[in-house]
């Protein structure tokens, strides 16, 4: 046996796959029946692809072998605990934490003609490309971009060029498929440049679609992407799912503001009222909560359709109705210049938190933000100070 | 990107034409559809849709484009004023 045994073996590389695997086989396979013991039978035994120090995910269907190890085939249905994940992502939990292992995946049942997708090792762009796998025979590469999406990954450098070189070259691709080509997702271009890869490992980059959805289309079409798959959209849906996340952005010091803010609220002339301290610090809470949701939430969803350019702009305007409701709401139990400084907090509120979303929308350049900002920020600064000087000195004037 | 227009004459797009072999690379990696070809050169069409992402830059084979890249994030910027370009961290709560 010893003088077969390949190089690996002698090596003790990880992925070695040579040699017998008897000793991989369970000693029991099935469910041991054993009433002398307490509590229910013991379960089935454990799957032969475990591993000590392992878990297997549960979308892992089982291993094929490869001439350069095994891949682990992966389901390309979503089931419980991934839609459960990608709930807690969207909401902000651990959203920063959520990774695949990097390397070789498959799908269906591949050959070395099989065409090779790479995508990010963020399990929520891994998710979005394997479900949309489905009846389709292909070898999935993902890239340690440090469980970044690919986008982000791509502006920040950890989707970058000299990581699908190493990781193509590290796992053998050249072992495993025939062809020399690799499908990179289009938005991974402002990280990864074809022609370095190319030099690189020898593999020809193609750039696939900017959405996982339009793969399928695209490989029927001979991997040719229409001009609608190459352009980025921010449908509703799109635009939706990052409310959540937006909201969970509010610093946590939000709450000692608004305490600061019922303790502002109970000085006038009276010195200090805890009366007049409760009935104005609700007042100005729900200016706030309307500043916050005008911005975060209004102009999000309505984006499109709200008037202005500027996304300062957008979010004064929605913050601008936020705050006359508010104003209306308390318009008995308020004075003129009460109204005013509501009115004041909502729109700036609401204009600094629309200029907020601008990292999460597709289509805003760095210069544009850069020169929004340095005119929106001092107006915003100054419209609260308004809101401040306006509220306090309504507590004198009545 | 029909729908969403974002400040007009600020991207620091630029296409140096002479430069240009006419591969065509821009047209295929950029997001917004800001370069087309024109009798074998590329030829910027959309000037104001360009986000500066940089994709093109970066696969330009003749270096005939230049833009300065970075990420439209109100929340990176206000950060790289207060820490400094090196210190500014996309990510985390904020960002992307």
């Amino acid at each position: 046996m010893l003088e077969q045994k390949e190089p690996c073996c002698e090596t003790q590389a990880s992925a070695c796959q040579c040699g017998d695997t008897p000793n991989l086989k369970p000693l029991f396979t099935s469910a041991i029946d054993d009433d002398v013991c307490c509590g229910p039978p013991a379960g089935p035994a454990s799957s032969s692809y475990e591993k000590a120090g392992y878990a297997v995910w549960h979308f892992v269907e089982d291993f094929v072998e490869t001439p350069a190890g095994q891949a682990p085939r992966v389901k390309t249905r979503m089931e419980f605990p991934d839609i459960l994940h990608t709930a807690k992502v969207r909401l902000g939990i651990h959203r920063n934490n959520y990774k695949v292992a990097p390397g070789l995946y498959c799908v269906g049942n591949p050959d070395s003609s099989a065409p090779v997708l790479v995508t990010a090792n963020y399990k929520l762009s891994f998710d979005t490309l394997r479900q949309e796998l489905s009846g389709l025979d292909a070898w999935l590469l993902v890239v340690d971009t440090r469980g970044i999406n690919v986008w982000c990954a791509a502006g920040k450098g950890t989707f970058s060029t000299q990581e699908v070189v190493h990781r193509v070259n590290q796992i053998g691709l050249a072992k495993i498929v025939e062809h020399r080509q690799i499908i990179l997702p289009q938005l991974a271009a402002t990280g990864t440049s074809a022609r370095h890869v190319k030099k690189g490992c020898g593999f020809e980059v193609i750039w696939g679609p900017v959405r996982a959805d339009d793969i399928k289309a695209f490989l029927a079409a001979g991997k040719e992407a229409t001009p609608h798959m190459r352009q980025v959209t921010f449908t509703l849906k799109e635009r939706l799912v990052l409310i959540p996340v937006e909201l969970s952005f509010i610093p946590q010091y939000a709450l000692w503001i608004i305490l600061g803010l019922f303790v502002l609220s109970g000085i006038g002339s009276h010195i200090f009222s805890f009366e007049v301290a409760w009935t104005r610090g609700i007042m100005t809470t729900v200016a706030l909560i309307g500043g916050i949701l005008a911005g975060a939430v209004v102009v999000p969803a309505l984006l499109p359709w709200i008037p202005g350019v500027a996304f300062a702009v957008k979010g004064a305007l929605t913050g601008l109705v936020a705050g006359l409701i508010v104003a209306l709401y308390f318009w008995s139990q308020s004075t003129l210049l009460e109204s005013l400084a509501l009115l004041f907090c909502t729109s700036a509120l609401s204009s600094f938190m629309a200029m907020n979303f601008t990292g999460s929308t597709p289509y805003t350049s760095p210069s544009g933000v850069e020169k929004e900002m340095r005119k929106a920020i001092p107006l915003q600064a100054l419209a609260g100070l308004i809101a401040l000087v306006t509220w306090i000195g309504a507590a004198f004037a009545s | 990107m029909e729908g969403f227009r974002y400040l007009k004459g600020v991207s620091t797009l630029n296409l140096n034409a002479e430069a240009c072999v006419g591969c065509g690379m821009c047209t295929t990696v950029c997001p917004h559809g800001v370069f087309k070809m024109n009798s074998r050169k590329a030829q910027i069409v959309d000037h104001d849709g360009c986000m500066e992402c940089g994709a093109c830059t970066a696969n330009c084979p003749s270096e005939a484009i230049s833009v300065s890249p970075g990420v439209g994030c109100a929340a990176y910027i206000i950060q790289s004023w207060i820490k400094g370009q090196e210190n500014a961290a996309c990510g985390g709560p904020g960002c992307c």
